[in-house]
């Protein structure tokens, strides 16, 4: 039943980020050379969404949340060589199948990539335990807690603040 | 601005649908978006095929097993969902190198595929050593406000900001 559940889910997602035009690769380096920011306004919103309803299912007692823990230097450093190897391929994990759906069959490149990466990962993932995975161990955080303040007052600033800048990319014709 | 635009629906809107998505996922069945562990499973499971050993004894792949989950076919739904989309609009498009790409180093599809493959690798490196991709950390840690999230995507695109440049530095975005 889960598994029904995914790939319906999947399909909805699939559908959702074809309609939405961000599987390209030029919607992603468009938005890394700062000319289009179509992939910027789709996630924003989706979080925007998403943050309201996730706090309201959790204020209703469903114990939703479900954190990765924040380690600084792995979150950084592994943030980083994400990000060169994004530059590089132009899709991310989630988007690199979407493109094949599409047609784009250039994503396989980078998907047989990545397979690798994972095992190289794997393989190396004793050294990064004893090294990266240590460095800054904050555990499972949110803004809110290390703040201090209500989920709802950080959310009112993000939707603010994102939606001012939704405001100024389509001033400035982003 | 070079237009590779087909139309396509409103990224606020497709966006927003995808955050009603994540909402309905997480309270239905408790699992937030995400993508790239699927590919350790996946490496796992081929690396299973040659070298069974190294993967029951490794670690990683133990506590990510070669399984199809409920991540696994979000991302079977993800390509099925993207070939929908693309036949509903007639937007599929057999393509061997994007065409930003073609512009700016020439149609060779190994070039192309080459620099894919190796930005995969670091992709898949970096995105399992943060914990997540623009999915784990970008979509369902930003909707937790989770501060993981935020670190991540900040160095997702710093990281992709710097080679995008580097990579068409000099080419005009006019």
């Amino acid at each position: 039943m889960t598994l029904l559940y995914g790939l319906l889910t999947g399909v909805v997602f699939g559908f959702l980020l074809q309609k939405g035009r961000v599987l390209r690769y030029e919607k992603q380096l468009g938005a890394l050379r700062l000319i289009d920011m179509t992939i910027i306004k789709f996630m924003m919103s989706a979080i925007l969404v998403g943050m309201i309803g996730i706090y309201l299912l959790q204020d209703f007692g469903m114990e939703v949340l479900n954190l990765k823990p924040t380690i600084l230097g792995a979150n950084i450093i592994g943030g980083l060589l994400f990000g060169i190897g994004w530059g590089l391929f132009g899709l991310c994990p989630g988007t690199s199948l979407g493109a094949l759906g599409e047609g784009r069959w250039h994503a396989l490149f980078g998907i047989v990539g990545m397979l690798l990466g994972a095992a190289i990962y794997a393989a190396l993932h004793p050294l990064m335990s004893a090294t990266v995975l240590t460095w800054g161990d904050l555990g499972q955080i949110t803004l809110p807690e290390t703040l201090g303040v209500s989920h709802w007052i950080v959310i009112v600033i993000m939707l603010a603040g994102v939606i001012a800048l939704f405001r100024w990319f389509e001033r400035i014709k982003l | 601005m070079k237009k590779y635009d087909d139309g396509g629906w409103n990224p606020y809107l497709a966006g927003a649908l995808v955050g009603l998505l994540a909402i309905a996922s997480v309270g239905i069945t408790g699992q937030f978006l995400g993508a790239s562990t699927t590919f350790v499973r996946a490496a796992a499971a081929i690396e299973q095929t040659v070298l069974p050993e190294r993967v029951s004894n490794n670690e990683y792949y133990q506590s990510n097993a070669p399984r199809f989950d409920w991540q696994g076919m979000v991302l079977v739904g993800i390509l099925l969902g993207a070939a929908i989309a693309a036949w509903h609009d007639r937007s599929f498009k057999r393509e061997a190198v994007p065409p930003m790409w073609a512009d700016r180093f020439g149609s060779n599809i190994w070039k192309r595929g080459g620099v894919a493959f190796v930005g995969g690798i670091f992709a898949m490196f970096g995105a399992r050593l943060a914990d997540g991709c623009p999915s784990g950390h970008g979509l369902s840690g930003l909707m937790q406000l989770s501060v993981s999230g935020f670190i991540s995507l900040v160095f997702f695109f710093t990281g992709g900001l710097i080679v995008a440049n580097l990579l068409y530095k000099g080419e005009s975005a006019s």
